[in-house]
């Protein structure tokens, strides 16, 4: 029965509204563009200093993603019953919680006057107003995608093959390097680049953690916001390069490594 | 949650002046109605919350909406359209804009502000002057010059001839006001009624050349104000003496 295959009407009218709803805001972007004066805005001095923030603490971000994110994966698949549910609780706190509220808890510990800050501030390691600062925000609303993106292809892939590996001889560091990382590498992938552009975009943990200062803690989403208020068509250009910047990741890497983002 | 407890106890504060002075008994047949909406600068908040209410509880058919934030994304907001009835700004450079734009017309001051150094109680880092927002060991933080609190900021220090080695350059005077009483900062420089506000949290520190820099506060109807009789009514109120005597007792100076 084709009709039965088919979306009704109605079905399709709503999607079509769904679809305008997510694209025209872009589409307008790209018309408001002040494309004249674009090479100017892009190539001066703000704009090139908050972009090459921007990519050195998303890329920084998204290795300490991995680097800590794919054993919390690991355990996370090992876990089970109260532990799993209470383990998955915590990951997932942070990817619903406003940035802006992210950024406060990171003050209260890693601030100044923080329960750990304090001491670092002392030993002269304070981390606000840093571009480590911007790492550690960056870090702390992406990760959960990479964890999620990891457990999800370690649930669907074969474990035996960890097993096997084990009875002929290989000790556990060897398993997780040479059996579970190439099992789970599609996942692994495609949750850095979750992280990568999610840490592009981080505005609000940012800001309320690590400040704003052009070249340290100024990346492009909080010039951007501020270029609002004195000079829209910055703005305006620098939204541009935001969106530029995503979509290149995402087109860049699509066929390769992300089987779910294939069109 | 400071700020807004601030805020309740401001417009509490009016409501008890109000019943206090038992001043003229609301007319019935008051002529305006509708909603009056204000685009006020940061610095305005605690203050014009008081306004609002005493402007409010003197014409019960009207209602008073003041959406608070940096005067210049006010502005641009307000020449993109925004439907707004009055704009109170934190400088007249920012209102210039609106009226270039042609939004408003014949803007009158209606209070000045100056420039203070806080810094958190106890004072933790020693600052004793201007001359210390150079230590590069010191948390300092400022308002971007993109914004009126900012360029006052830009002004001051270079009359001073300090180099300050700021840490931080915030959207607004507020963002500045709020890391000097968490600690985060060891200094800024805010406006003398945002120090005012935060009271015992922050610790106020003269600085003598401030009184060269002077922000001057316009406030206009806008000319596509949805309700311009009573945006009219919601100026003059400001610019009354009881409109002086709240902006006086949040401190900020006369015109």
């Amino acid at each position: 029965m084709s009709r039965g295959a088919r979306p009704s009407p109605l079905i399709i009218a709503v999607a079509c509204i769904a679809l305008a709803f997510l694209v025209l805001p872009l589409v307008a972007l790209v018309i408001r563009a002040p494309w004249a004066d674009l090479p100017r805005l892009l190539i001066s001095e703000p704009v090139a200093q908050a972009l090459g923030l921007s990519l050195l603490t998303g890329l920084i971000s998204t290795a300490a993603c991995l680097v800590l994110g794919i054993p919390l994966a690991v355990l996370l698949s090992y876990s089970s019953g109260a532990a799993r549910r209470l383990l998955r609780a915590a990951i997932t706190v942070p990817l619903v919680l406003p940035p802006v509220v992210g950024g406060i808890a990171l003050l209260l510990l890693l601030g100044r006057r923080g329960i750990i800050g304090q001491a670092l501030a002392e030993a002269g390691l304070g981390i606000p107003y840093t571009t480590g600062a911007v790492v550690v925000a960056q870090t702390f609303v992406a990760m959960p995608f990479l964890v999620f993106a990891v457990e999800g292809t370690l649930s669907a892939a074969d474990r035996r093959t960890e097993a096997a590996a084990a009875t002929l001889g290989a000790n556990r560091w060897q398993v997780f390097r040479l059996v579970t990382v190439p099992l789970v590498a599609p996942g692994i992938a495609a949750g850095a680049v979750l992280c990568f552009t999610r840490a592009l975009g981080e505005f609000g943990a940012t800001i309320t953690f690590a400040g704003s200062l052009p070249g340290v803690t100024r990346t492009l989403p909080i010039a951007s916001y501020l270029a609002l208020q004195s000079d829209p068509e910055a703005a305006i250009a620098l939204a541009l390069l935001l969106l530029v910047v995503s979509l290149a990741v995402l087109l860049g890497l699509r066929d390769r490594w992300l089987p779910g983002v294939r069109g | 949650m400071a700020r807004s407890t601030r805020v309740t106890l401001a417009a509490a504060a009016g409501v008890v002046l109000l019943a206090g002075c038992a001043g003229p008994a609301p007319s019935t047949d008051d002529p305006l109605t509708g909603t009056v909406t204000v685009f006020a600068a940061a610095s305005l908040t605690d203050t014009f919350d008081a306004v609002a209410a005493e402007f409010e509880a003197a014409h019960p058919h009207v209602d008073v909406t003041v959406n608070y934030g940096g005067s210049s994304g006010l502005a641009a907001q307000i020449v993109g359209g925004a439907p707004a009835d009055v704009f109170a700004a934190a400088n007249e450079a920012t209102m210039q804009t609106v009226v270039d734009a042609g939004a408003a017309a014949d803007p009158a001051i209606f209070a000045r502000n100056t420039l203070v150094l806080v810094v958190p109680a106890g004072n933790p880092g020693e600052v004793t002057g201007l001359a210390d927002l150079s230590r590069p060991e010191l948390a300092v933080a400022l308002c971007d010059p993109a914004v009126p609190c900012g360029s006052a900021a830009l002004q001051l220090l270079d009359i001073a001839g300090v180099a300050a080695a700021a840490d931080t350059l915030e959207q607004d005077v507020r963002g500045v006001l709020t890391r000097v009483e968490l600690g985060e900062a060891d200094a800024g420089l805010v406006y003398a009624t945002d120090a005012a506000a935060a009271g015992p949290a922050v610790d106020v520190i003269a600085v003598p050349q401030a009184e060269e820099v002077v922000n001057r506060y316009p406030i206009a109807v806008l000319t596509g104000a949805p309700n311009p009789d009573a945006a009219r009514a919601f100026v003059d109120a400001v610019l009354s003496s009881a409109g002086r005597r709240l902006l006086a007792d949040a401190g900020f100076m006369a015109p």
